[in-house]
C-alpha cells in the first residue's frame, strides 16, 4: 500500500509540473508567433505612416493612425479614470476606515463591477453616444474606455491602500492634519507603488481593449485632430485588417499586433518591477 | 490658514464621496440605459420568450436569443473543463512542490498572460488554434471541422482565463497554515496525502470562487472568441461545429444595427442579458466566499 | 561524563550499533543552517524513555527547530539545511531508507496553536488510522472513544462527534489534537509550547495529562516558561543561541546552575 502511495505522489507531482511548465511554454509560444509574424511587417514606414488608399484595401503606408489613436484614447481614459477613481479609493480607506462593514460591502460591489465585460461597456457607450447626439469619435471612445478602466484603477489602488496599518492613520490625525491632508500626503505616498500599478494596469487595459471602442471610437485612416473625429485604435486595426484580401493590409494587422504586444509586455513587466521598487523603499 | 485647510478638506471629501457613489451606481446606470433601449422589443414579446426562442430572423422581426445563450454556455463550459485541471495542478505545484525561484518566474508570466489583449489571443487563435482544431483535434475524434469552432473558442478562452484563476488559487493555497500540514505529516501522511486531505479540503470555498470568477470572465469575453468560433447561428452538440456566443452577436452586428428595425433594441437587450447573467454569476460566487469566510 | 556516555562515544567512534535500552531518541552532531545563519550548533542529545524532557530557553534559541528536526518536519521549510543524525529507536530519521511517514508516526506532534484538520471531530481522530489503511468501523469507533476519553474530551463531545472540529473551544481543540496524535500509537510525544495559546485552566489540564501520559510515552516539551518546566520536567535541557548549555534533572539545574547563562536566565525568569 505504501508503494501505491509513493507512485500516486510521484504521478501527481509530474502532472502538476507539466501543467506549470506548459503554461510558461504557451506564453512563450504566443509571443513568439506574434513577433515572428509581425517581424517582417514591422518596417520603419509601418510606424511612421498612416495607411494610404483606404485601410482595408490600400496596401501602402503604415499604422500610425492606430498608434496615435490608441495612445490618445488610453491617455485620455486613464486621466479621467484617475480623477474619478483615485479619490474614490482614498475615500474608502480614509473616511470609511472605521466602518468595516461598509468597506466590505463596497469592496464586494467593486469586485462585482470589475467583472462586467467590455462589450457591455461598449454597448452602453453607444447608447450614451446616441442619447447625447455624439458621433463615433475620439471623445466617445475616451469616455467609454474610462468607464471600463475606472473599476480596475479603484480596485488596484484600494488593495494596496488597505494594507497600510491603521496606526499610521491615527498617528497622522493625532498630529493635527485634516483627513484630506492625510490622504494626500501620507496614504498617497505610502501607497505610491499601488498608485503606479493602478495607472499602468488601467492604461494597459485601455490601450488593448477592442470591444469598448468598437462602437464608439469609429475607425479612420487619419489621425484625429479634435475630439469629434473618429479615431483608429490598434486592437481594431488588427481586427479589421486581418481579414482583408490584400496581403499588405494583413501585414499591417500583424505589425499592429506586434506593436500592441510589445506595449503590453512593457507595461505588465514594468508594473511588477516598479511596484517592487517602490514598496521596498517605503517605511513600514 | 486653518479655515482654508478645512474648506479644502470639505470640498475634496465631497468629491471623494461623489466619485465613489457614481462608480458604485455604474452597473445600475448601465443596466437602466440598456433596458430603456431594449424596451421596444418587449411590446410584442416577453423577456422569457425572447430568451428561450431559437428563431433568429431579424429581417422578419423575430429575435430568439436562445442559440446565442446556448453558444455562450457551451463555449464557457468547454473552456472551464480545459482550464480548471491545469490551474489546480499548477497552483498545487507552485505552492507545495516548487522552489521560490519558479514562483518568481511564474508571477510575471501570469501577469503578462493576464494583460494580453483579447485581440492578440484572437490572432494567435486564428494562426495556431484553428488549424490545430481542423487538422489534429477534429480528426482525432473522427470529426471534420473548418477549425472555426466551439472547440477552438473553448481552447482560446481557457488560456485567457487561466491566469486569473491561477492567481486566486495560489493565494488561496498559500493561506493554509504550515502548522496544518505539519500536523498531517506527523500523523503519518505522505506529502501528497497532506495536500489532498488538508490543503485542498481547507481551500474548497476559495477554489469554488476562483472557478466562479473564471466562468464569469469566460462568459463575457468577446473579441478573441469571435475570431475563432465561426459565428453561425445554430444549436449544436458537436463542439467541432461553429457556434455564436452572445457577446459575438453584439460585436458582429453593430454595423447593421441601425438599418433594420428593432435590431438595435435587440442588440442592446443582448448586452443587458449579458450584464445580468454575469453579475448574477459574480454575485453568487462572491456571496459564497463572503459567507464561508465569516465562518 | 558517566559510563553510559563513555560507552556511547566508543560505540560511535567504532561505528558499531548496539541497541540502546534506556534512550529512545538520540541526536548526534546536529547542525542546522538557514541561508547563511548557523541556528543549531553541534547538538548532541539523548532523550530518556518515559520521562518528560523539557527543552528550555529564551525565544529564538533554536528549541522549536530542534523539535521539528526530530520528526523531519524541516522538509516543509526548504530554506533549512540540516546535517547530522537523529536516531529514533536506532533508525536515523534524517537518512532513513524505511518509509518516512511510518517513522513519523512513532512521534506525535502537539503545536503551539491547535491545528484541527478541516473535518469532523471523529474524522480528526480517525485520520491516522485511515492513513494506515484501517477500515474496520468498530475498530475506529473504539479508538476514537478510547483516545478522546484519555484526554478527558469524550463526555464533552460524544454527542457531536460529526460536527466540525473548529466548533470546539481552543482548549478542547488542543486536547483533540493530542487525542488524534495518540490514536496512531506513537512512542514519543513532541510538544511545542502546547499551552501558550490556552487559558490557565486548559493549560493545567494539558500539563496533568502529560504527567499521566509519561507512564506509557516519552514526552519532549518545548517551553520558554520557566514555571512550566519547574512544574512538570523530569529532565531539563537548557539551550541558548543554538547550543545546549546545560542539562540534567530539575533539581541540579534550578538549584545549582553551573553556567553563567543559566544563572542569568533563572534570575530574569523569576
Amino acid at each position: 500500500m505504501n508503494r501505491r502511495k509513493i507512485i500516486e505522489e510521484r504521478l501527481f507531482k509530474l502532472l502538476a509540473g507539466i501543467a506549470t511548465y506548459s503554461l510558461i511554454a504557451i506564453l512563450a509560444f504566443i509571443i513568439l508567433v506574434i513577433f515572428v509574424k509581425g517581424f517582417n511587417a514591422l518596417t520603419f514606414d509601418m510606424i511612421i505612416k498612416t495607411p494610404k488608399g483606404g485601410f482595408y484595401y490600400g496596401g501602402e503606408g503604415g499604422v500610425l493612425n492606430a498608434i496615435i489613436g490608441s495612445l490618445y484614447i488610453a491617455f485620455g481614459a486613464t486621466l479621467i479614470a484617475a480623477i474619478i477613481g483615485i479619490p474614490a479609493a482614498l475615500y474608502i480607506n480614509v473616511h470609511l476606515i472605521k466602518k468595516k462593514r461598509t468597506q466590505n460591502t463596497i469592496r464586494f460591489l467593486l469586485d462585482a463591477l470589475w467583472g462586467i465585460p467590455s462589450i457591455v461597456y461598449g454597448a452602453f457607450g453607444f447608447t450614451l453616444m446616441l442619447f447625447l447626439g455624439m458621433n463615433a469619435s475620439l471623445l466617445a471612445g475616451i469616455i467609454t474606455v474610462a468607464l471600463l478602466i475606472t473599476p480596475i484603477m479603484v480596485r488596484t489602488f484600494d488593495e494596496v491602500l488597505s494594507t497600510i496599518p491603521i496606526g499610521l492613520h491615527e498617528a497622522t490625525l493625532a498630529l493635527g492634519s485634516t483627513k484630506t491632508e492625510m490622504a494626500l500626503k501620507v496614504l498617497f505616498k505610502q501607497g505610491f507603488s499601488g498608485f503606479i500599478t493602478a495607472i499602468l494596469l488601467a492604461f494597459g487595459r485601455g490601450i488593448g481593449d477592442a470591444a469598448s471602442v468598437l462602437f464608439t471610437a469609429g475607425y479612420t485612416d487619419l489621425i484625429p485632430v479634435n475630439l469629434d473625429e473618429p479615431a483608429a485604435t490598434l486592437p481594431l486595426a488588427i481586427f479589421f485588417q486581418l481579414g482583408s484580401p490584400i496581403p499588405e493590409v494583413r501585414e499591417r494587422a500583424f505589425a499592429s499586433a506586434t506593436i500592441l504586444t510589445f506595449i503590453i509586455l512593457a507595461i505588465s513587466l514594468g508594473a511588477r518591477f516598479l511596484s517592487k521598487q517602490y514598496s521596498k523603499s517605503n517605511l513600514k | 490658514m486653518l479655515y482654508r485647510r478645512v474648506l479644502f478638506d470639505k470640498i475634496s471629501g465631497f468629491w471623494m464621496v461623489t466619485t465613489l457613489v457614481t462608480i458604485l451606481l455604474l452597473p445600475m446606470i448601465i443596466g437602466t440605459g440598456l433596458y430603456i433601449k431594449a424596451l421596444p422589443l418587449f411590446e410584442h414579446q416577453s423577456v422569457t420568450s425572447l430568451a428561450s426562442s431559437s428563431i433568429w430572423a431579424p429581417n422578419s422581426g423575430k429575435f430568439g436569443f436562445w442559440p446565442f445563450i446556448a453558444g455562450s454556455l457551451y463555449v464557457t463550459v468547454l473552456s472551464f473543463l480545459f482550464a480548471a485541471p491545469i490551474c489546480l495542478l499548477s497552483a498545487i505545484y507552485l505552492t507545495q512542490f516548487s522552489s521560490t525561484k519558479l514562483i518568481q518566474v511564474m508571477h510575471p508570466v501570469i501577469d503578462v498572460l493576464a494583460g494580453l489583449p483579447s485581440v492578440i489571443y484572437g490572432v494567435w487563435g486564428i494562426l495556431i488554434v484553428v488549424p490545430f482544431t481542423s487538422k489534429i483535434a477534429a480528426p482525432f475524434f473522427n470529426a471534420t471541422s473548418s477549425g472555426y469552432s466551439i472547440f477552438a473558442g473553448g481552447l482560446v478562452l481557457a488560456i485567457m482565463c487561466i491566469p486569473y484563476m491561477l492567481n486566486m488559487l495560489i493565494e488561496v493555497f498559500n493561506t493554509v497554515p504550515v502548522g496544518l500540514k505539519e500536523a498531517s505529516l506527523s500523523l503519518g501522511a505522505t506529502f501528497w496525502e497532506s495536500i489532498k486531505h488538508v490543503v485542498i479540503r481547507k481551500s474548497y470555498p476559495g477554489i469554488i470562487s476562483a472557478f466562479g470568477l473564471g466562468i464569469a470572465k469566460a462568459f463575457g469575453e468577446t473579441i478573441a472568441v469571435m475570431m475563432v468560433v465561426g459565428n453561425q447561428v445554430r444549436i449544436t452538440r458537436n463542439p467541432f461545429d461553429s457556434g455564436y456566443p452572445l457577446p459575438a452577436l453584439i460585436a458582429n452586428n453593430y454595423g447593421e444595427m441601425l438599418s433594420i428595425p428593432m435590431y438595435d433594441s435587440a442588440l442592446m437587450f443582448a448586452a443587458l442579458l449579458l450584464l445580468v447573467i454575469i453579475m448574477a454569476i459574480n454575485f453568487i460566487f462572491r456571496l459564497f466566499i463572503y459567507k464561508t469566510r465569516e465562518q | 561524563m558517566n559510563s553510559y556516555q563513555t560507552l556511547n562515544n566508543l560505540v560511535l567512534e567504532n561505528n558499531v550499533q548496539i541497541p540502546e535500552p534506556e534512550s529512545i531518541l538520540t541526536v548526534k552532531n546536529l547542525n542546522v543552517y538557514v541561508h547563511q545563519h548557523h541556528i543549531l550548533k553541534d547538538i548532541n542529545l539523548t532523550i530518556p524513555k518515559n520521562k518528560i524532557t523539557v527543552l528550555l530557553g529564551p525565544s529564538g534559541c533554536g528549541k522549536t527547530t530542534l523539535l521539528k528536526c526530530m520528526n523531519k518536519l524541516t522538509d516543509l521549510h526548504k530554506e533549512l539545511k540540516v546535517t547530522g543524525n537523529i536516531f529514533i529507536e536506532g533508525d536515523d530519521i534524517l537518512h532513513t531508507q524505511t518509509y518516512l511517514p511510518e517513522l513519523r508516526q512513532k512521534m506525535g506532534l502537539l503545536s503551539q496553536r491547535p491545528f484541527p484538520l478541516p473535518m469532523s471531530i471523529y474524522k480528526n481522530v480517525a485520520y491516522g488510522l485511515k492513513l494506515k489503511g484501517i477500515r474496520d468501523k468498530k475498530l475506529i469507533d473504539y479508538s476514537v472513544e478510547k483516545n478522546l476519553s484519555e484526554v478527558g474530551l469524550w463526555n464533552e463531545v460524544k454527542d457531536r462527534l460529526h460536527s466540525p472540529a473548529t466548533s470546539l473551544s481552543i482548549g478542547q481543540q488542543q486536547r483533540l489534537c493530542l487525542a488524534r496524535g495518540l490514536a496512531v500509537k506513537p512512542r514519543i510525544i513532541l510538544a511545542d509550547e502546547p499551552t501558550s495559546a490556552l487559558d490557565p485552566i486548559s493549560s493545567k489540564i494539558i500539563e496533568n495529562l502529560f504527567k499521566d501520559l509519561k507512564k506509557h510515552y516519552t514526552i519532549i516539551l518545548v517551553t520558554h516558561v520557566l514555571r512550566q518546566a519547574v512544574r512538570i520536567a523530569d529532565h531539563v535541557v537548557f539551550m541558548y543561541n543554538g547550543e545546549i548549555i546545560e542539562q540534567g534533572s530539575p533539581n541540579e539545574l534550578f538549584k545549582n546552575p553551573k553556567t553563567q547563562k543559566l544563572k542569568e536566565y533563572l534570575t530574569d525568569g523569576n
